[in-house]
Parts: C-alpha cells; sequence; structure tokens
C-alpha cells in the first residue's frame, strides 16, 4: 500500500430503512400513481434500489388540485410566522436526518459521500432556514408593502442535486405563500420521497407541498397545466426552451434556470496553489454534473505549461469510486444515457483535434463511470467548448491579453457562471463587471449560499434563486407607481388640463399593482 | 402675405443618424379628421435588424459610462424637450386632436418622467441590489446590471408619453433600446428622436422605427441578439406568437399592459439581471 493508498471507509447504508416501494405524495399521503411504475437504481451498482409510482394526467390534476385547495384554505391565510416555523421545523428535520439523506442522496445519484454529507445536505437545511425567516417579513423584500402569493407553483428539478434543487424550490415557494407541486428527476426521485417523510413528520397542511415522480411526460403535464400560476424549472436549455414556449401567452409566471459553459480565467499572477484547488473543484465537483461547472478553463498562455502540469499531478490523486466511501473524490455519473453523451462528445473533441488526457484510473465492473478528462488545444468553435458536456470534461483554452479573456469567457451563448484568478484587485472587480454571467467566483468556485442570489444571463434562463431576490419569482408586487406619467391619454375620461390633478389622479390609479413580466 | 411653410420629413432614428427605411416605404399620418399630415417611415426587416446592430454597438458604452453621466444625460433630455415643448403639443394636437391642455398635459408629463428616471441613474442598483451574508469567509454583493439590447412596442394610443414611460426605464440602467412607435402617431416618435439626438445621448442607445408593429415586432422578437423584448404595447398584436418566438433564444418577455404604464423602479429592474460576485477574505 502506497502512502496515498487509502483503506476502504464506506459509509453504511444500513442506516436508510427505504421501503421497497414508493408511491406519489399528494395531498399530505403517499398514493398509488395511474402511470407504469418505474425502478430507481444506483449508479454506481446498477441495483435496484426502489419501485417508484409514474404520475399521470389523472395525478397531476389530483395534486394540482391539492395544491390549490390547501392554498385557498390554508397556507395563504395563514400568518406569516406560522408559515416560518413550519419551514423552521423542515430544516430542523433535515438536520436531524442528516446522514441518512447524504447517504440516500448518493446512493440514488452516484455522487461522493463526502459531498452529499458536507456540501447538499448541509445547504438544504440552510435553504429551509434562510426563506424560514423570510416568511413573515415579505414586506421588506423590495416589492412594496404587501406583496402577495402566486398561487400553485409547478416546479421541475433535475438530478445533479435532487435534495438540495427541491430545497431551492420549495423554501421561497412556501416562505411567499405558495403552494408546490413537484416533480423530481426520473434518475433521482429517493430524497425526494425522503423529504415528504419529513414533510409529514413536521405536520405540513396536507396538500402545501405534493411530490410527483414520473419522467419528461409528468413534467411536461405538470407544467402545462392550467391550474398552476407559477412554472419553475431548473434543467437543461433545450427543455427550458419548450417550457417557454408552453408557457407563452398563458399569463403564468416563469423562472428558468438551465445550462451552463463556463469559464474559469486563470492571470499570470494567480495564485496557483488555490487556483489548482479552484480548477479542479469548479469541474470535477459532483461529477461535472453542474450547470455553473467551470468547464472551460481559460488560463494565460504563459502560465498554460505550468498550470497544465501541476493540475495533471493534482487530478492524479483524485480518487474515483464508491459514492459511499468517505475517500472517494469522484463518484458514478448519474446514468447510462449521460455516460453516454458525456463519451460522445469527449469522442467529437478528440476527432476536432483536442490533445486529451486523463490520469491513470481504475475504472469499477459494474456501474456509470467516466474518468476525470482533460482536454488541452480546444479551439473556441470546438463543440467541447461550445456544448455543455455536464460531466468531468475540462477543455483548456488560452489567451493573451485581458481583453481577449473577456470575449473567450462572453463568447457563448449561455451564462450561469465564471471564475477569475487573480492577486489584482482591480483587474478582478474590472473583469467581473464585463463578464455575462450570473455568478462571478474570483478566487473561489462552486460556492452556494442561501443568501446568495443564483441565477442565468441570456440562455442560461431569467430569475434568481437565493438571497432577497430568490422570493420575487414567488410574489406579485404591491407597486408603488409615481404620479407624472399617469395622464390619461385616451382622453375618454376626466381631464389633465394642470399637472396637480394628473398627478392626484395617478397617484389613485397607480396602486393595486401591475408588474407581471419575469 | 402669409408665408408658405416648410413641412418636415420624418424618418427612422438608427444609430444616432435619420435614415429612410431601406425599403423604400412610407405611409401617410393622418389627423384626426382624416387630414394628411405627413408620411412616416415604413420600418422594414432590415430596418431592424440594423437598428439592433446598432444598439448592440452603442450598449457597452452606455452601459460603461458612470451612472451619474447617464442620470445627466436623461436630464438632458428632460431639458430639450422642454424648450420643445410647443412644437411637441402642436404635434399630438395635429395627430390626435382633443384639448390643447390635454396635449399639453402629456408632454408636461413626458418631461416629467425623463427627470423622474434620471435620479434613478445612480440609486436603482442600491435599491435593487445588496451585500449578501453567506456563511463563509467571503465578501459577496449582488447588483443589478442591463440586459443589453432590448427590443420595445410602445404603447399604441399615445403618441409621445407612452413611449417615453416605456424607452426612459430601459436606458436609465444602461440597456441600449430598438423602439416600435404608436403606428398611427409616430411624428411625435421622431420628434423626440430629433431630441435624444441634441441630448448626448450616445447614437445608437435608442432607435426608433416607424410603422406596423404587427410587421416589425416578429423580427425583433425572433432576434437573437435581442436580450428582452417589453410588449407593452403590443396587447392588440398576435403577442403570443411573439413570445414564443421569443423563447427560442430565453429572451426575456414583458407582457402587454394597458395604457401608458406609471413610473415604477419595477420597470428598470425588469430590465435588469442580477450578477452575484464572491471574493474570499483572508488576513494572509
Amino acid at each position: 500500500m502506497g502512502f496515498l493508498d487509502y483503506a476502504p471507509a464506506p459509509e453504511s447504508a444500513s442506516i436508510l430503512s427505504l421501503r421497497p416501494e414508493y408511491g406519489l405524495f399528494v395531498d399530505g399521503e403517499f398514493v398509488d400513481g395511474h402511470g407504469e411504475p418505474f425502478v430507481t437504481i444506483s449508479p454506481a451498482t446498477e441495483e435496484r434500489i426502489a419501485q417508484v409510482a409514474r404520475a399521470d394526467e389523472r395525478d397531476v390534476d389530483a395534486a394540482v388540485a391539492a395544491a390549490r385547495r390547501a392554498y385557498e384554505r390554508t397556507w395563504s391565510r395563514m400568518s406569516g410566522t406560522d408559515r416560518g416555523k413550519y419551514l423552521f421545523r423542515i430544516a430542523r428535520l433535515v438536520q436531524e436526518r442528516a446522514r441518512e439523506l447524504a447517504v440516500a442522496e448518493s446512493l440514488d445519484n452516484g455522487k461522493p459521500i463526502r459531498e452529499s454529507r458536507d456540501v447538499d445536505i448541509p445547504l438544504v437545511a440552510a435553504w429551509f432556514f434562510y426563506y424560514a425567516g423570510w416568511a413573515d417579513k415579505l414586506e421588506y423584500a423590495g416589492l412594496g408593502p404587501r406583496p402577495r402569493p402566486l398561487g400553485v407553483a409547478a416546479q421541475v428539478i433535475p438530478w445533479n442535486f435532487p435534495l438540495l434543487m427541491a430545497a431551492w424550490k420549495i423554501a421561497p415557494a412556501l416562505a411567499a405563500g405558495n403552494t408546490v407541486v413537484l416533480k423530481p428527476a426520473e434518475t433521482t426521485p429517493l430524497t425526494a420521497l425522503l423529504l415528504a417523510e419529513i414533510l409529514q413528520q413536521a405536520d405540513l397542511p396536507p396538500g402545501v407541498v405534493n411530490i410527483l415522480t414520473g419522467a419528461g411526460e409528468t413534467g411536461r403535464t405538470l407544467v402545462a397545466h392550467p391550474g398552476v400560476d407559477k412554472v419553475a424549472f431548473t434543467g437543461s436549455t433545450a427543455v427550458g426552451r419548450q417550457i417557454a414556449r408552453a408557457v407563452a401567452g398563458t399569463g403564468r409566471r416563469l423562472t428558468l434556470e438551465l445550462g451552463g459553459k463556463a469559464a474559469n480565467i486563470v492571470f499570470d499572477d494567480a495564485p496557483l496553489d488555490e487556483a489548482v484547488e479552484g480548477i479542479v473543484n469548479g469541474i470535477f465537483f459532483n461529477q461535472g454534473h453542474v450547470c455553473c461547472a467551470g468547464s472551460r478553463l481559460l488560463v494565460q498562455e504563459s502560465i498554460h505549461d505550468e498550470v497544465l502540469d501541476r493540475l495533471k499531478r493534482r487530478l492524479a490523486t483524485l480518487r474515483l469510486g464508491d459514492p459511499l466511501d468517505k475517500n472517494t473524490d469522484i463518484g458514478a455519473i448519474n446514468s447510462a444515457e449521460q455516460l453516454e453523451r458525456i463519451r460522445e462528445l469527449s469522442a467529437a473533441g478528440e476527432q476536432e483535434g483536442a490533445t486529451r488526457w486523463s490520469p491513470e484510473c481504475a475504472i469499477p465492473d459494474r456501474g456509470f463511470w467516466f474518468a476525470p478528462t482533460i482536454f488541452d488545444g480546444v479551439t473556441t468553435s470546438s463543440r467541447i467548448a461550445r456544448e455543455e458536456v455536464f460531466g468531468p470534461v475540462l477543455s483548456v483554452l488560452t489567451f493573451r491579453t485581458l481583453a481577449e479573456a473577456v470575449a473567450k469567457a462572453n463568447n457563448t451563448p449561455y451564462g450561469l457562471s465564471a471564475g477569475i484568478w487573480s492577486e489584482k484587485g482591480s483587474r478582478i472587480l474590472a473583469i467581473a463587471d464585463q463578464l455575462r454571467a450570473g455568478v462571478v467566483w474570483a478566487n473561489t468556485f462552486n460556492r452556494f449560499d442561501p443568501a446568495a442570489p443564483f441565477g442565468g444571463y441570456k440562455e442560461s434562463g431569467y430569475g434568481r434563486e437565493g438571497g432577497r431576490h430568490g422570493l420575487h419569482p414567488y410574489l406579485s408586487p404591491s407597486t408603488l407607481a409615481t404620479p407624472p406619467a399617469m395622464i390619461d391619454t385616451t382622453g375618454v375620461t376626466g381631464s389633465a388640463a394642470t399637472r396637480a390633478s394628473a398627478s392626484a389622479r395617478s397617484a389613485a390609479s397607480g396602486r393595486g399593482g401591475k408588474g407581471n413580466g419575469k | 402675405m402669409t408665408r408658405l411653410s416648410v413641412p418636415k420629413t420624418y424618418k427612422l432614428y438608427i444609430g444616432g443618424a435619420f435614415p429612410r427605411s431601406e425599403s423604400g416605404r412610407t405611409y401617410p399620418v393622418t389627423g384626426p379628421k382624416g387630414e394628411f399630415l405627413a408620411h412616416a417611415a415604413s420600418a422594414s426587416r432590415k430596418d431592424s435588424r440594423d437598428a439592433v446592430v446598432a444598439a448592440r454597438a452603442a450598449q457597452p458604452g452606455w452601459v460603461g459610462a458612470s451612472a451619474y453621466n447617464r442620470g445627466q444625460v436623461l436630464y438632458r433630455i428632460a431639458e430639450m424637450l422642454e424648450g420643445r415643448a410647443q412644437q411637441f403639443t402642436d404635434e399630438i394636437l395635429a395627430q390626435r386632436g382633443g384639448r390643447r391642455t390635454l396635449a399639453a398635459a402629456e408632454v408636461e408629463s413626458a418631461i416629467d418622467a425623463w427627470v423622474w428616471y434620471a435620479g434613478w441613474a445612480d440609486k436603482y442598483a442600491q435599491v435593487a441590489g445588496n451585500a449578501n451574508p453567506v456563511a463563509g469567509p467571503y465578501f459577496t454583493l449582488s447588483t443589478p446590471e442591463p440586459t443589453g439590447v432590448v427590443a420595445v412596442v410602445a404603447p399604441q394610443d399615445s403618441a409621445l408619453l407612452g413611449l417615453v414611460c416605456v424607452v426612459a426605464p430601459a436606458i436609465v440602467s444602461g440597456n441600449a433600446v430598438v423602439a416600435v412607435a404608436a403606428e398611427s402617431a409616430p411624428l411625435s416618435a421622431i420628434s423626440l428622436a430629433e431630441v435624444l439626438a441634441t441630448s448626448d445621448l450616445p447614437p445608437g442607445v435608442v432607435n426608433i422605427l416607424t410603422g406596423a408593429p404587427a410587421q416589425i415586432a416578429p423580427w425583433l422578437a425572433s432576434h437573437a441578439d435581442v436580450n428582452a423584448l417589453d410588449l407593452t404595447g403590443a396587447g392588440s398584436l398576435e403577442w403570443v406568437d411573439l413570445e414564443v418566438a421569443a423563447a427560442e433564444t430565453l429572451t426575456r418577455v414583458r407582457r402587454p399592459e394597458p395604457g401608458v404604464p406609471p413610473l415604477t423602479l419595477e420597470r428598470i429592474t425588469a430590465l435588469t439581471e442580477v450578477k452575484t460576485v464572491w471574493h474570499p477574505k483572508s488576513t494572509r
């Protein structure tokens, strides 16, 4: 055993007491679904975890109806203080069951237990705790004195951070006074169903949160359901586009958190030890199944060789394998389908002339795995520089000048995140201004916090999650309208002969709230 | 003997210049009794695309100007408009008819709208942004910044005020705008362009197209280099199709509203993106 070889340190799955079958969570109870049930497997072993119900149109109808009843009879009438207390309860229950949730997440998703234990689940609790405190303070959210909830929110979430995405969606919606129908991803339904148990333990009123498992068809039915007032989606840009089309003309509010192709820019004066850690964390965190992953390394030409050498040395120490092992750095790819996409794009990278490199890395016999991979000499027109791989694949490009770095970083239809590595503060701030991305990490990467708004520019979607801004998609503002513009230009009613009378009328008619939009 | 007047040729406003439509097409603008007033240009697809190119080119410089500077430019627009209030009142009367006091009040309201939005230039980010108290040693701020190029369909039942109330909140944050004027009363919009052109507003920050919104708006809605589509005045168009077209590139859409929109901070922030910046804190 060399000094870098570690004895296995597996977390025990025995902490879980899973049921063999799970129904849908509708109106506070687990019920049978009307669709054909499906099986969720561990991507690390391809072994069955549990059978899960599939929601069809009837189930979506029932869940939306339950959410509507709960909204009208209970949740919208409850004081903000009490809504907040329910959210605090949920946060505490998540903390109490954190170890169990982390194991379930790693089992179902394939991510290393180190990440589910130290990142995902603590953030889930933090998210509920943060928004719990907002529930009775909505008049301070910057949307006027009496912002109103929207009603029933349809929320569709991805498989990369299953429970965390559920928390990102549910916590602000409930704090604002909305009720929810949530659809977790087909390959990672498990922790959402455990969350349903937690909601029961918290005694959350029936129907306030409903959880429908299923595949794309269930999601399509849900977001197009005429009974929902708000749609929130996290996932691919392709599906986000479809949803934006489906929602057009309905008056429903929409927020989309979609794909990314983040540039991680490393200048020649960067603190290289930290930068190398940041690059690794940026693209290999969660096997690169991260919408804001730093998948394009833009390194200044003069330090290209040194950064690549250091990066390769660091990658050689990463351990790939059993997600439940506490020593594991790189877990399993979430599904056979995703693995195929990563392979296909990597093959394209080679065909287009980039130099491929991976460390020596034993791949387990069963399950879905992909070794951490670096492509050097990537051109801006290459597919692996333009398309979201959503896997542990880093494309390396170089630049000479600051202007070139900014131009290359912004040369993408996406705009979710970006990284800057430099010891020069004035340069960081100037570049942060010029990057067209919703989150800019300077001398760090992949940091998340419930107090910090997150979301994209351009084709990475619209709306923000986290922070005060994360409440806005779930509230209708009571607009503060200002006088002078409200003269009646149709000339039908009244007279605005003097500025004073125009002002008075507009003050009267300006209330009541406009502000749809997104 | 009365002097023979010199009527104005109304053209488009693109990139700070006043070109005719490349299509060579115009349409007659008439007063309330059907009397001929002038010809307005019928903007084409090519004109729309030229306007987007001009807006994109102008936007980085405009957002790069200081907020104080942008505020002064908007205030300058109010000053220029004030000096020409008489002309604008006459023009509204000619197009719309009605009482002179109403037309004068509309001009005054438009001037005051510029003043109101001018003051927001160096304040909206303070109100709409904040520091983020994250659970770790990081300095993190979230601030709004302009979304980029905004295409606007101006309110169709207002000659001047409606246009001002959609354009001013769009540009104050640093966006560049392509606005489609009220089809039946486009003369005030082009006269406003003359005001903009003499107010130190950089060429291309505001571009104004006249013609049929039903023909122009689809080109703007589907344009990949338009970041946001403000459909405030598009209520009588097939606006759902425009929203569907905008979905192709995830263009932000503001849906139609009746009448002239009130002055709100929300009109400014709706056309911005919130950017969150993180940096570690360390004593090393």
